[in-house]
């Protein structure tokens, strides 16, 4: 990069002249005329900062399968934009020979391939975004990896790109990641592509294989709602259709790949709305400023307008408006901006504030499509964290209405989502919050979900809309409440929820707990894993979607009579951390009391009270925890008991006096 | 959306820059800026203040000194903290000290992971800091043309490219276990030019060693080193010779070449810059021993 000018005057003769040169490539050609001729005088700089400035930005990404040549095209695209380095080339030159697939040739895709692991084996794991401009634009390029199992990368590049190159090896024609790329295109809500037919060389320049190909792709982007879609045969590494049109296809009459991006039209992604702004920071340095900073996701802002802040629906005036560098009158979307108010409400971080007489929708309960992320498969019921704009929130997968088939666009039944896959799903937010359709705005319908044990990345979303507005659904106030029912009883509600493996003994000690503590007047009920699978549960099977549910009901039944004031007893396996967490959080602080039973396995399968180890190693009970289903034992527990050391009588003491 | 407000496309970099400052600071208990006294530092220290104005920016300054920094740079230092009311912290490796190391005594590649990778992850770890600024941009290397805005370090600083966090739109994932750390590139997507448009735009200082001047230079290997103090031992028949000479690069002196330039001032870096043919890290001799050798330092915690 950083010829701007220079470029102009090289032009793209130089780059022909080195493609019909053949196999080797000769450098001298390239190298700039007098430095004279082209430095610009100093004077002449403030008006080249100026067109520098307001040259348009354009981020594109290049996809496509495995070896169709999206790295060679980035790279070819670079060098022969000329915004490669002497000492880069060189490097390039040295790299080429060492573990170029070219032979004696130029090895461009070793210029985009970054990482040890990719040049170590040809392939392309990571994004790599690269800058360069021409006269008329400036770019940022992202080239994404073709594997399967680096979707979520490639995901990552397509997220903020206005234009979609999708290449297709001319011999092959569509393949399976065509496909699931162009998928995930429609899905980002890219708007143009460009299906870019590479090595037309390798079928001696064929019309007819270019027409057959274009023909499938615009019956693939038809059903996935693609709109824009220009076709382009080249060859990246003879540099045909490049930067130059193509001698060697005369039957095409389009552009080039590099005159349509230059020229392609950018509209914006979202739809005019009054302004939302997603508060990042409460600024207060000082007694007397009060400021809320954040980026501007859509509309404008002036000094006076009348705003509202959600969710809490709080509403003020602005009373003034900071940019970067201090007052200014009105700010637009995609400006950093602090806003002061004209009255004292509360605005915390992930608050929006919006225009009042055009605010977004308020909700909790989502219809969304999720991308999963991780190779630990997506549980519904299970609690994610969920980063929308600058707000967090917990957030679980209520039901997944159906997977979608990336090929096919077949839509299947699902329980689950495993890596890579796209699910359409119901969502459920523990608190609402302001939002739009991704499809009106980016910023506010387009989410993350986090692992809230490993803090991993899980899963990208786009929200579609609200399966009922928050505002509709109330909590019915009661007037007798938990500490009324509590009162009556003379006790304090609480949780003992005895944790471990089967055999362990959580229910020998659940039961003689219960018995102790009714003896001493205290209400209690025991929720038994075996007895509430008879019932409530009958519907549930050992899968781990329905372990997840399983601990999800009996969490909400141990709150409900926690709320009813009972001391609740719950001896389930809950071999999962998460979950076990869900239900700690559905209570209050004290309130839950976390009883590990620990036992070796070796000892739990010794005992075999009810012989279903001797089964599960037979292969009769599939999923039995401990054997081919993993136990999370607790990291944390209020109490630790050792099954296997201690007698029972002495474990119910122990519980007994953490109740006290 | 109506047009009443053009952004230019510094503009826009400027934009989202501050929107990655303004996020670690709400996201992360202890964060911190890694001031390395060059141009990019130079730029977001200047995107910190704008980013908490009218407020004193909650996020302290540390540099890692080698004891190698030209004097110039310690000197600039020090005045553009006192002017702009930030906190700086300076740690140097006491290892280091203890065994004397330098550039000359013990190689650049010594000298290196002593004084800049061990001692970054020394003051990382004695601060406790949980989130770390760099200038880092992706338009220098190859490598860090891979890397994430948020890229996470685990409890050893070490950054695990094949597995990086998907990283969607401007949702960054600052969470992290106690002794994890996330390393923060706000000027991920500008590029060589674009820091020096905006310097000149927005007339932010930088150490003068930037713009051409008469010094003393010997001449090594091809790359031109400054002799900025006596510790630089001369080789028989070495004359330091006055040129006219200025960086590109900022590092540790006797690791850093500067080259011929009549550039003597911002316009006329520009102008050169855009007839350039070679790239900045040229001036930078410890990267040349291998391709990979930035990801290999990068591996080890390097910035």
């Amino acid at each position: 990069m950083g010829r701007g000018i220079g470029s102009r005057e090289l032009g793209i003769g130089t780059a022909k002249a080195e493609a019909e040169a053949g196999d080797q490539v000769v450098f001298e050609e390239r190298v700039l005329a007098t430095p004279d001729s082209q430095l610009p005088i100093p004077g002449s700089i403030a008006a080249y900062l100026k067109t520098h400035e307001t040259k348009p930005l354009l981020r594109f990404i290049t996809c496509g399968s495995v070896d169709d040549g999206k790295s060679t095209l980035i790279g070819r695209l670079l060098y022969e934009s000329k915004r490669l380095f002497d000492d880069q080339l060189s490097a390039l030159e040295a790299d080429s020979r060492r573990h170029g697939t070219q032979g004696e040739r130029i090895d461009y895709a070793l210029l985009l391939d970054g990482l040890a692991a990719e040049r170590e084996q040809g392939i392309t794991i990571d994004v790599a975004y690269r800058y360069f401009d021409t006269d008329r634009r400036k770019y940022i390029v992202a080239d994404c990896p073709g594997h399967e199992q680096y979707t979520r990368n490639m995901a990552t590049g397509a997220s903020t790109a206005d234009v979609a190159v999708v290449l297709v090896d001319a011999r092959k024609g569509l393949l399976t990641q065509t496909h699931r790329h162009s998928y995930i295109i429609s899905l980002l809500g890219i708007g143009q592509v460009v299906l870019a037919v590479n090595k037309m060389d390798l079928v001696d320049y064929d019309q007819s294989v270019f027409e057959r190909i274009v023909a499938d792709y615009k019956a693939l982007a038809a059903q996935l709602g693609i709109a824009n879609v220009q076709a382009i045969p080249l060859s990246a590494l003879e540099g045909q259709n490049l930067s130059t049109r193509s001698s060697a296809m005369p039957w095409y009459a389009g552009p080039g790949l590099l005159e349509h991006l230059d020229t392609v039209e950018l509209g914006t992604h979202d739809a005019a709305s009054g302004l939302r702004l997603p508060v990042q920071w409460v600024n207060r340095p000082n007694q007397d400023f009060r400021g809320f900073a954040g980026t501007i996701a859509a509309g404008e802002v002036r000094v006076g307008d009348e705003v509202v802040v959600l969710p809490s629906a709080r509403r003020s005036t602005v009373k003034q408006v900071l940019g970067p560098d201090g007052p200014l009158s009105v700010a637009a979307t995609g400006q950093a901006v602090t806003l002061t108010l004209a009255d004292e409400v509360d605005v915390s971080r992930g608050d929006v504030i919006a225009a009042a007489g055009d605010p977004p929708e308020v909700a909790d309960q989502f219809a969304a499509h999720v991308l999963w992320m991780d190779d630990a498969a997506l549980l519904p019921g299970r609690p994610y964290w969920l980063q929308i704009g600058s707000r967090t929130v917990a957030a679980s997968i209520s039901e997944i209405k159906h997977r979608i088939d990336v090929n096919t666009q077949e839509r299947l039944a699902a329980k689950r989502l495993e890596l890579n896959e796209v699910g359409y799903c119901n969502l459920s937010l523990d608190e609402p919050v302001a939002f739009a359709p991704y499809a009106q705005n980016r910023v506010l319908g387009g989410f993350i979900l986090i692992d809230r044990q490993t803090n991993a990345t899980v899963a990208a979303g786009t929200l579609d809309f609200a399966l009922r507005r928050a505002g509709n659904v109330h909590w019915q106030h009661l007037d007798v409440d938990k500490a009324a029912r509590a009162r009556i009883k003379g006790q304090q509600p609480k949780v003992l929820w005895f944790t471990g493996l089967s055999g362990a003994g959580k229910s020998t000690v659940a039961n003689q707990v219960e018995k102790r503590l009714h003896a001493q007047g205290v209400h209690t009920f025991l929720l038994d894993g075996d007895n509430v699978r008879h019932g409530l549960n009958r519907d549930l099977g050992f899968t781990d979607e329905d372990r997840v549910e399983n601990i999800r009901r009996v969490a909400e039944v141990a709150r409900l009579m926690a709320d009813a004031g009972l001391v609740v007893l719950v001896s389930f396996i809950s071999p999962f951390r998460a979950e076990r967490q869900m239900a700690r959080e559905r209570f209050d602080a004290g309130e839950f009391i976390e009883v590990f039973v620990d036992v070796p396995l070796a000892v739990a399968e010794a005992r075999d009270v009810k012989g279903l180890y001797r089964k599960a190693r037979a292969g009769q009970i599939p999923n039995f925890t401990g054997i081919d289903s993993p136990y999370e034992a607790p990291e944390n527990p209020e109490l630790h008991l050792r099954a296997d050391t201690d007698s029972v009588p002495a474990m119910v003491e122990q519980v007994l006096q953490a109740l006290r | 959306m109506t047009a009443t407000v053009t952004l230019s496309h510094l503009d826009r970099l400027e934009a989202e820059s501050i929107h990655i400052l303004r996020d670690v600071a709400a996201a992360f208990d202890n964060p911190v800026l890694l001031y390395s006294v060059g141009k990019d530092s130079s730029v977001l220290l200047h995107l910190l203040m704008k980013a908490f104005a009218p407020g004193v920016p909650p996020i302290p300054l540390l540099h890692v000194d080698t004891r190698w920094k030209f004097r110039e740079m310690i000197a600039f230092r020090d005045r553009r903290v006192a002017e702009t009311g930030t906190e700086l912290r300076v740690h140097i490796n006491p290892d280091g000290i203890a065994r004397d190391i330098g550039p000359i005594s013990y190689g650049p590649s010594v000298h290196t992971d002593v004084m800049k990778t061990q001692g970054l992850k020394q003051a990382l770890d004695k601060w406790k800091f949980d989130a770390a600024i760099g200038g880092a941009r992706r338009d220098e290397e190859k490598s860090r043309a891979k890397e994430r805005v948020f890229s996470f370090r685990n409890d050893r600083h070490r950054w695990d490219p094949k597995n990086q966090r998907p990283e969607l739109w401007n949702l960054y994932n600052a969470r992290i276990h106690q002794g994890e750390s996330v390393r923060v590139f706000p000027l991920s997507n500008w590029t060589e030019l674009d820091i020096w448009l905006y310097i000149y735009r927005e007339k932010i200082p930088v150490v003068p060693l930037y713009l051409a001047a008469e010094r003393p230079v010997v001449e090594r290997d091809g790359s031109l080193i400054m002799v900025d103090d006596e510790r630089l031992p001369l080789q028989p028949g070495e004359v330091p010779q006055l040129r006219k000479v200025r960086f590109r690069t900022l590092g540790c002196y006797p690791l850093t070449g500067a080259i011929e330039s009549e550039a003597d001032t911002l316009e006329k870096i520009i102008a050169e810059m855009l007839v350039s043919t070679s790239s900045e890290r040229q001036g930078r001799l410890i990267d040349h021993d291998q391709s990979a050798s930035m990801e290999k330092k990068k591996l080890e915690g390097y910035f």
